[in-house]
């Protein structure tokens, strides 16, 4: 459904990524693990279109996601920040329904609301929570409402950028089994971009590993540690010794 | 210092001066066709509006009525010297309408608005809400910029109006209260005085200057760089830029208004 080809990008004389490959299959949940600035999520956003590969070309069903209506291709996608990134200036429903609000999928303000307050019960928070602006939340309820979001104009593809970071390991745990049964309930594809393993463990069906701008492993979730692979047993163990330098 | 390295700099300082130049006025005039292109923002129109305009009124009309007053103090002051101190209501006229009504309120607009919108808008970048306005089919020229510069084009101009009327009063209550002027001879001056033209320029003035500090602020904030030292940087370079700018236009648009 999502293919890399010889994908390159750099900025100035950071050679970011460096000739990657990678396929997803429909309906499969991908998570891309690897170092920090070793260019996971420039990868995620040169498939959005939020950044132009230098060079290399990406597919979405077989077609060059850099051609054809643009507007048709994004409502395809859904997705989950780092950060959440939800609108300060909109109360929490707003930021939800934003898609059925506005644009050419809008919807009257009352269904807009329903939907939202449905989404937002989907991951777990209550209705009051609605009326409120994400200032007034908590770091695990922006991410809620960041997934809330996502999930709102029910996309085929949805992407996850560093879905637990920044939350404690119980919070993390909700956000993992949230991703994990609403890909699976939508049958949506997935992308997710980690660092953390137990992320990994929950919400993958298959693992690519980046690693100096190429995917040094790829494989299913469950031959993950037994790969052999010297960069990605590094990776799982945490260990400072191995191939991968420590001081970047 | 080796002559060709300094001409080298001095070429290069010309050149990256002259590609910012290039990069704004094609961010204006993507910004500025994004105006008449759907889809539309009303709601965000609506926001623009209330905070460009309703808002500033109050440091408008506060910034107008002093320099109006001072205005009168000082012309009667100086015109005593030569037996001239009836020219009080003519001159605050001029002087309000043609220069100081537009770049007061042009400089009060790039102070509070366009550091208001370049801050709003580097925040957005920097905390990927721009990103986000993207991948929900959003258009962030045509939800941020568009409205904004729309609503400077429309309020800004208003509030010019509004800067005048505000510091002719100004001048008016000083010199019928404190300097003896006849408040009905006062007012049949002022009004006599000012041509059409006057007040033409005065609101020309204000588009111009509108549309420079909405357009310097969206820019800044959609190129600013990264963190807080980002968003900071780009508010300081978009009120810098805007208040420069604005200044150079008065210049040539008096030029026009008045030389030609």
């Amino acid at each position: 459904m999502i293919r890399l080809e010889n994908v390159h990008k750099a900025f100035g004389d950071n050679h970011v990524l460096q000739g990657m490959n990678l396929e997803i299959a429909k309906g499969t949940s991908m998570v891309i693990i690897g170092g920090s600035g070793t260019g996971k999520s420039v990868a995620l956003k040169c498939i959005l279109g939020l950044i132009k590969p230098d060079s290399g070309m990406i597919y979405v069903d077989g077609k060059d996601a850099t051609k054809g209506d643009r507007d048709a291709f994004l409502a395809r996608f859904g997705m989950l920040f780092q950060g959440a990134a939800l609108f300060d200036s909109l109360p929490v429903w707003q930021n939800v329904s934003f898609r059925l609000l506005r644009g050419p999928l809008k919807r009257p303000a009352d269904y807009a609301r329903e939907i939202a307050i449905e989404k937002l019960r989907r991951v777990g928070l209550k209705s009051d929570v609605a009326d409120r602006f994400p200032s007034e939340l908590s770091g695990g309820m922006q991410k809620r409402v960041g997934l809330a979001r996502a999930i709102a104009a029910e996309p085929e593809i949805i992407f996850f950028d560093e879905p637990t970071t920044g939350l404690d390991p119980i919070m993390s745990g909700v956000i993992n089994d949230l991703i994990r049964e609403i890909v699976t309930e939508m049958g949506a594809t997935a992308m997710t971009i980690t660092h953390d393993m137990s992320s990994v463990r929950a919400i993958a069906d298959n693992v690519a590993m980046l690693h100096d701008g190429v995917i040094q492993w790829t494989g299913p979730v469950g031959q993950m540690d037994t790969a052999g692979d010297p960069y990605l047993e590094q990776f799982i163990s945490g260990s400072a010794d191995g191939p991968i330098e420590a001081v970047r | 210092m080796n002559p060709v390295a300094l001409l080298g700099g001095l070429g290069r300082a010309i050149l990256d001066t002259l590609a910012i130049f290039g990069r704004v006025a094609m961010f204006a005039v993507d910004a500025i066709s994004h105006i008449f292109r759907p889809p539309f923002y009303p709601r965000e129109f609506a926001i623009a509006l209330l905070n460009i305009g309703w808002l500033s009124l109050p440091v408008v009309g506060l910034t107008a009525i002093f320099t109006g007053g001072a205005l009168a103090l000082q012309i009667y002051a100086g015109g005593a010297r030569f037996n001239a101190e009836a020219v009080v209501p003519q001159i605050v006229a001029i002087g309000m309408v043609r220069e100081l009504g537009p770049v007061l309120v042009g400089l009060m607009i790039a102070a509070r608005v366009t550091s208001s919108i370049a801050a709003e808008i580097a925040t957005m970048k920097v905390t990927e809400q721009i990103d986000a306005l993207v991948t929900l089919s959003t258009h962030p020229m045509k939800y941020l910029t568009a409205p904004r510069v729309l609503a400077a084009l429309i309020t800004v101009p208003a509030l010019v109006g509004v800067g005048d009327v505000i510091g002719i009063a100004g001048g008016y209550t000083v010199a019928t209260q404190n300097l003896g002027f006849n408040p009905a001879t006062y007012l049949m001056n002022t009004v006599n005085f000012l041509e059409t033209r006057d007040i033409v320029s005065s609101l020309v003035k204000g588009a111009a200057f509108g549309l420079i500090a909405a357009i310097m602020g969206c820019y800044y904030g959609m190129n600013s760089g990264r963190g807080a030292q980002g968003v900071g940087r780009a508010t300081k370079s978009s009120v810098e830029s805007a208040a420069i700018l604005i200044l150079a236009a008065n210049f040539v648009l008096t030029g026009v208004f008045f030389s030609l």
